[in-house]
């Protein structure tokens, strides 16, 4: 099985250890994980604002690179929800259906393809889990407080196995954040409403970590944390797996 | 004035912010217990879908069945293509029975038609009788929520505009003494109104009548003291037979309140002895709309607002943001289609985290619809030149890992090491409420380089 490490544009140059985490973690597990060199992005933030037609470049090039492996797997909910769901901008090739089918998301690429349950990971903290929208309700990682059935979730299943963690029990469990992508700019009022109500969710649960799936979020909620100096650190899911394995 | 700068307004006051937020999210949480007592919500949710997805498929045949039926009840029906024929019938009615005196139940087409300012022009006295319409009618505003007109007001607030328009005694906001005083005060005017107006929740195509849900029964009590009954629909309001009625008023009020059903489901089938009943069945726009095959489904809502409740946009700005008859996330996919000037801002109120497609009772695909307008509007309007040149220059930056590269390092070294005053200005939105990412390291590229160089 040959894996082909994708790490989202702004967690290259922003967030490496979350880069490196996931990596090491794949490595840990023995899968044969490759980096292709020269990718860029998915393309999500200018189909997001619209500019659908402007990401083709960038889709292109994200096939390309990835178009050989038989997995495709990032640590970002929302960049694998768009290759899946709006790589239909590009023409349908076999190489575009097979890296959009074979495109995972890290804790379902753990889950549902490794069928990893312990990771023998240990983290003694009290931790928050910031269940990021696109991950929830895009890939189903887990189940939607407003759908009726039964609960699961698979970043709950991986967290609770990691030693000494205490996961807890937020009031609104799956909110958004309100980062959006270039909504974060465009919308700023509501953008840092919806954020600091997220953080005060936390710090009311008496939370000391806040993880996620997906770091854009974390980013979001982090730079409100730093500007508030709030007691409450942030770390992505692929750092906390990752730790003393 | 687009979305973002009247949310901005908006949540000056983060007090009142939070006590809406938590008003519709308490009503959220309602649904969700009452939706799941339902075996079976999923799938019914999955059936109201697909009888509108039929619906919509065979209007034409279901809206003449239904015209037909309702004239052999001896129904007058009345076609409207847009606002101003709606408004010019309801007028020919109202001229036609000598009436000065309307009392109107809760209608959202009246309001997409501002049929209030039209015979008010006329001097025709039109009273809302559903409490929360009221309240904003004497404030001079418009609903801003579909289910909850007045929920952007607080119980002081509505005190104060009584003791204004009402003549009530200061009360501190007691909401018993205020219905009881606004039920006087409506009972009154339901005693000498000439004609009754309603909305119309569903138009049955096989019986020929239409069924109004309230939960105050004011429709009720306006049609039965009021010698004419108008019905007002749009034409996306039929269901083709009484049975499905079953399916849909489970999913209406759930959806809308967390109530099992609501208070009032009155069927108008004819006119009592001796009176007349009207309907008129409007367009205004939705044949368009069903033209636009992404955005077709925006047909189906049932108008229950479950989608604003959940929406943490909608709750965090309020519905008059939306500058729209029909707010929050429903809105910003119906309204484009109206007017995609004017409403070009709203499609872009969302950060498409999908909650509301999944409440919608009916399966409307919400957030893939924003998305989508959200790729016209880049297209069809012209777009800011700072945000459109900055996303046209991220489009060829980031096809060519080479340019990528460069920005990358470009952008971190201007982070690390750039004075404070040059980050942190005006035209940086996202530094004004938080701290931008610390770069401490190395890229991963770099990183993984050097390792294997090592390794």
């Amino acid at each position: 099985m040959k894996v082909g490490l994708f790490i989202p544009c702004y967690v290259n140059q922003l967030y490496p250890q979350v880069a490196i985490a996931t990596l090491e973690l794949l490595e840990k597990l023995n899968v044969d994980v490759y980096y292709p060199q020269g990718q860029t992005c998915c393309g999500q933030p200018l189909g997001n604002s619209g500019y659908e037609e402007d990401s083709k470049g960038a889709c292109s090039l994200f096939v390309e690179n990835f178009k050989e492996y038989d997995y495709i797997v990032g640590p970002s909910g929302s960049c694998i929800y768009h290759v899946k769901h709006h790589f239909d901008i590009l023409e349908q090739t076999p190489e575009v259906i097979r890296v959009r089918n074979n495109a995972y998301e890290l804790c379902e690429f753990l889950v549902k393809i490794l069928d990893v349950k312990d990771l023998g990971a240990s983290f003694p903290h009290k931790v928050g889990l910031h269940k990021s929208c696109h991950g929830l309700r895009g890939l189903k990682l887990g189940s939607c407080s407003e759908m009726m059935g039964p609960h699961f979730s698979t970043e709950e299943d991986l967290l609770n196995k990691v030693k000494g963690l205490k996961l807890m029990s937020l009031s609104r469990k799956d909110e958004c954040c309100g980062f959006g992508g270039t909504f974060s700019v465009f919308e700023e009022a509501i953008s840092v409403k919806m954020g600091k109500d997220r953080v005060q969710d936390h710090l009311d649960s008496d939370v000391e970590v806040i993880t996620g799936a997906d770091h854009s979020c974390l980013m979001h909620l982090e730079g409100l944390i730093n500007r508030n100096k709030q007691p409450l650190k942030v770390m992505h899911i692929a750092e906390i797996l990752n730790s003393s394995l | 004035m687009k979305h973002s700068e009247k949310a901005e307004i908006f949540n000056k006051d983060e007090a009142k912010v939070n006590w809406h937020d938590k008003a519709l999210w308490y009503v959220r949480e309602k649904r969700d217990n009452s939706a799941h007592k339902v075996k079976g919500w999923e799938y019914l949710r999955e059936l109201g879908s697909g009888i509108k997805a039929n619906v919509l498929s065979n209007l034409d045949e279901y809206l003449i069945q239904f015209e037909s039926n309702a004239k052999k009840n001896g129904i007058h029906v009345h076609w409207a293509s847009n606002a101003e024929e709606h408004n010019e019938i309801v007028n020919s009615i109202l001229v036609k029975h000598n009436a000065k005196k309307v009392v109107k139940s809760k209608s959202m087409l009246t309001e997409e038609c501002h049929l209030n300012p039209y015979l008010e022009k006329k001097g025709i006295e039109v009273i809302d009788t559903d409490l929360g319409e009221r309240i904003v009618q004497l404030a001079k505003e418009p609903p801003s929520h579909i289910v909850l007109p007045a929920i952007h007001k607080t119980k002081e607030e509505v005190d104060v505009l009584f003791q204004e328009h009402l003549g009530t005694k200061p009360s501190q906001g007691n909401p018993e003494y205020l219905v009881s005083e606004a039920r006087k005060h409506l009972r009154n005017k339901f005693l000498k109104a000439d004609v009754a107006i309603t909305g119309v929740n569903f138009a049955v195509a096989d019986t020929g009548g239409v069924v109004v849900c309230t939960n105050e029964g004011n429709a009720d009590m306006g049609v039965h003291l009021a010698k004419a009954h108008i019905a007002c629909m749009g034409i996306e309001k039929i269901i083709p037979q009484e049975k499905h009625l079953g399916v849909f008023l489970r999913l209406l009020a759930r959806s809308a309140t967390g109530q099992p059903i609501t208070t009032y489901s009155s069927h108008f089938n004819k006119a009592e002895e001796g009176k007349e009943m009207h309907i008129i069945i409007v367009d205004n726009g939705r044949t368009e709309q069903l033209s636009r095959e992404d955005f077709r489904a925006s047909l189906h809502c049932i108008r229950c607002g479950a989608c604003m409740n959940t929406c943490p946009i909608y709750r965090r700005s309020g519905g008059h943001s939306y500058d729209y008859t029909i707010p929050g996330p429903i809105g910003s996919i119906l309204s484009p289609g109206k007017d995609l000037k004017k409403y070009s801002s709203l499609p872009f109120a969302s950060t498409l985290c999908g909650s509301c497609s999944n409440v919608c009772p009916v399966k409307i695909n919400i957030h893939e619809q924003l998305y989508k307008w959200r790729q016209v509007i880049v297209k069809e309007e012209k777009q800011p030149i700072i945000k459109k040149a900055i996303l046209k220059t991220a489009g060829v930056v980031l096809s060519k890992p080479g340019l990528y590269d460069f920005a990358g390092k470009s952008a971190r070294f201007a982070l690390k090491n750039f004075p404070k005053f040059m980050i942190y200005n005006k035209l940086n939105a996202w530094g004004k409420a938080r701290d931008l990412p610390e770069v401490k390291n190395d890229n991963f590229d770099e990183w993984f380089k050097k390792r294997n160089k090592d390794g």
